[in-house]
């Protein structure tokens, strides 16, 4: 098993290094000059000369793509065309505040989920079950960005019971998980948690339907086991399963967010990304999609690993 | 990976269909071929929740092919004095939009672009995925190597951000927006066409055409395709749900269509100001989305469902 989870790291060093490639050419794909993705438009033309050299414009695709692979390895990803500073600084505190509404969408929606999911799973084939399949079903074909406009209108609107946008005064740093500030994050998370929440609630079933079948459970029943104990042996096999689905969730939840970031104005890398799109600044946008694509990778290798020390059973070739 | 099993012969443990034996005649393997998806098409129609979808989405292509006969009125033509009428106003039943537009009309105009939009990257994709999935599945070796690496590749990104980061970078408009949603759904269903034709091509009539001399070209035409096609195709018709919400999720952001064009998922942006004087009417393209989307989400397990002889 050792063996198999060493390769599975190493495979994901060529698999991080080809997604640089792709956030690298995306500066290609711009149409137009790419020293427009690092110059403003009214700079002079000899500093934008000297910029092409300094950046290595004028030299072959691949030197290009290893000088540009140096510098971000050193946490340069250039400077932000609209506001000028380093695009690590602002990159940072926005997927801080991605990370929290990531992370609060996941904790309602894999919560909600997981409770749907054994529910339908005990009341198989009557109604309860049917009416939450059909809940999951309608969870991953709602737009969400549509259903963050219609929670806007109940609650913020109607009831005027939460805001509607941003994060809270004061920046990323002066976030507490108070009232105060966490009354911002509600609307955005609950949003965000419909489709994990749906899909979770799918998995749930399924597996717990699944072990539930298996003979081991009759041979239990039969030993005299009752609830409890049964529920035991049920979370333990169902177990991996789920948290790989949960993980990879969340990985999405972090790449996926820029709909729900942009309803609600939430300051996180969503947000940004959109900012960037139209103020046509290909730095920002270039940084935030390698950051986002390199954690969903990562969370993409947790997942794997984890799901193979959990369930020793899955064969490797 | 959940190489899911597709293959619809896979699944046929003694229903009334002959047509499911797995050994469909070398010989035009046509009539065997309608019997199975005769079987099919009489499961789904059985089954009222997908025949109820099915119904909708016929009813609502019927009514966007035809919006220009049926809008009351110019989708473009706004007037100022008549902004944001709510819905039922009389002449406009469902109301103006914030620039005096006729909400209806435009839906029905909007409708036609959004599902334009939709389902053509699917189709695309079908096109270039299943054909390269087929390819790798049936090769083998480094040919199935270099594509489904590269197919990876693209699996490392969420597919909201793959979407965003290329439409992003080529800027705003229809055409890039569709080809970002391509770039989306092709390495999906590579995999899906890859794993199905990879089972296939291990059956035993397929080796037994191989002994027989027929060469590559016949055995994937006559012996291959009419048993991948199905679980393909269906799989591709799962996307379209999809495919709508992140189509009308770009256009929402402003990458898709531009204004004055009429696309749900634009007029769900521009509506956005309305959400505070007219709630309903800013919902209404949103809910347009919403049913088309749910619709073919369920008409797709459907089929799904109908294919999998066990249910």
């Amino acid at each position: 098993m050792l063996s198999y989870l060493l390769r599975r790291v190493l495979y994901a060093v060529p698999i991080a290094l080809a997604v640089s490639v792709v956030c690298f050419l995306l500066v290609h794909l711009a149409p137009g000059d790419p020293i427009n993705a690092i110059v403003s438009a009214d700079t002079p033309a000899d500093v934008v000369e000297q910029v092409r050299r300094e950046y290595g414009l004028d030299r072959p695709l691949p030197t290009q793509f290893a000088l540009w692979l140096g510098r971000v390895a050193q946490g340069d990803f250039g400077k932000s065309i609209a506001s000028g500073r380093p695009v690590l600084d602002e990159l940072g505190p926005a997927i801080v505040n991605t990370l929290r509404l990531s992370l609060g969408a996941a904790a309602i929606g894999f919560a909600l989920g997981t409770a749907l999911g054994v529910a339908a799973a005990l009341a198989r084939g009557r109604w309860p079950d049917k009416s939450i399949v059909a809940l999951a079903a309608a969870s991953v074909s709602v737009p969400h960005y549509w259903l963050g406009m219609v929670l806007v209108i109940v609650f913020s609107v109607v009831f005027n019971l939460l805001p509607s946008m941003g994060a809270g005064g004061g920046g990323s740093e002066a976030w507490r998980w108070d009232w105060e500030h966490v009354q911002y994050l509600v609307l955005p998370a609950l949003t965000l948690s419909i489709i994990p929440m749906g899909i979770v609630a799918r998995t749930v079933r399924g597996v717990v339907l699944d072990v539930l079948g298996q003979d081991f459970i009759t041979t239990l029943r039969g030993k005299g086991l009752r609830g409890g104990r049964i529920a035991l042996h049920v979370v333990k096999n169902a177990a991996p399963s789920v948290l790989s689905i949960m993980g990879l969730q969340l990985g999405y939840l972090m790449g996926g967010s820029i709909l729900v970031e942009t309803v609600f104005s939430w300051p996180g890398t969503g947000f940004m990304l959109n900012g960037a799109i139209f103020q046509r600044d290909i730095p920002v946008l270039q940084g935030t999609i390698l950051v986002l694509a390199l954690i969903f990778v990562l969370l993409n290798l947790l997942v794997d690993l984890m799901q193979t020390t959990l369930d020793p059973r899955i064969k490797r070739q | 990976m959940n190489a899911t099993v597709l293959h619809p012969d896979a699944d046929a443990l003694g229903t009334a269909a002959p047509a499911l034996s797995p050994i469909p005649s070398t010989s035009a393997a046509a009539p065997p071929e309608r019997g199975y998806w005769r079987t099919v098409a009489g499961r789904v129609l059985r089954d009222p929740v997908t025949l109820a979808c099915a119904i909708v989405l016929a009813v609502m292509l019927l009514a966007l092919l035809a919006a220009p006969l049926i809008a009351p009125h110019d989708p473009y033509q706004g007037s100022m004095g008549q902004r944001l009428k709510p819905i039922g106003s009389p002449g406009h039943w469902l109301g103006n939009d914030e620039l005096g537009r006729d909400m209806l009309s435009r839906l029905l105009y909007g409708g036609r672009l959004s599902w334009f939009l939709g389902i053509t990257p699917v189709l695309i994709a079908l096109a270039i995925g299943g054909t390269l999935g087929i390819v790798a599945g049936y090769a083998g070796g480094w040919v199935n190597m270099a594509i489904m690496r590269t197919t990876d590749v693209f699996y490392a990104f969420p597919s909201v951000l793959l979407a965003v980061a290329i439409s992003g970078a080529l800027g705003p408009g229809l055409a890039n927006a569709m080809l970002s949603l391509c770039l989306v759904f092709v390495p999906q269903i590579i995999r899906v066409a890859e794993s199905t034709t990879t089972a296939v091509r291990n059956l035993d009539y397929i080796e037994s055409a191989r002994a027989s001399g027929a060469s590559a070209l016949t055995i994937v035409r006559v012996q291959l395709l009419p048993n991948v096609l199905g679980p393909i195709v269906v799989y591709a018709t799962s996307l379209i749900s999809v495919s709508m919400i992140l189509a009308s999720g770009l256009s929402f952001l402003g990458l898709g269509t531009r204004p004055p064009e009429a696309e749900w998922g634009l007029m769900l942006n521009t509506l956005r100001t309305a959400i505070y004087t007219q709630p309903l009417l800013a919902m209404l393209p949103g809910l347009c989305i919403f049913v088309t989307s749910t619709c073919f989400n369920i008409l797709s397990d459907g089929i799904r469902g109908a294919m999998d002889a066990r249910q």
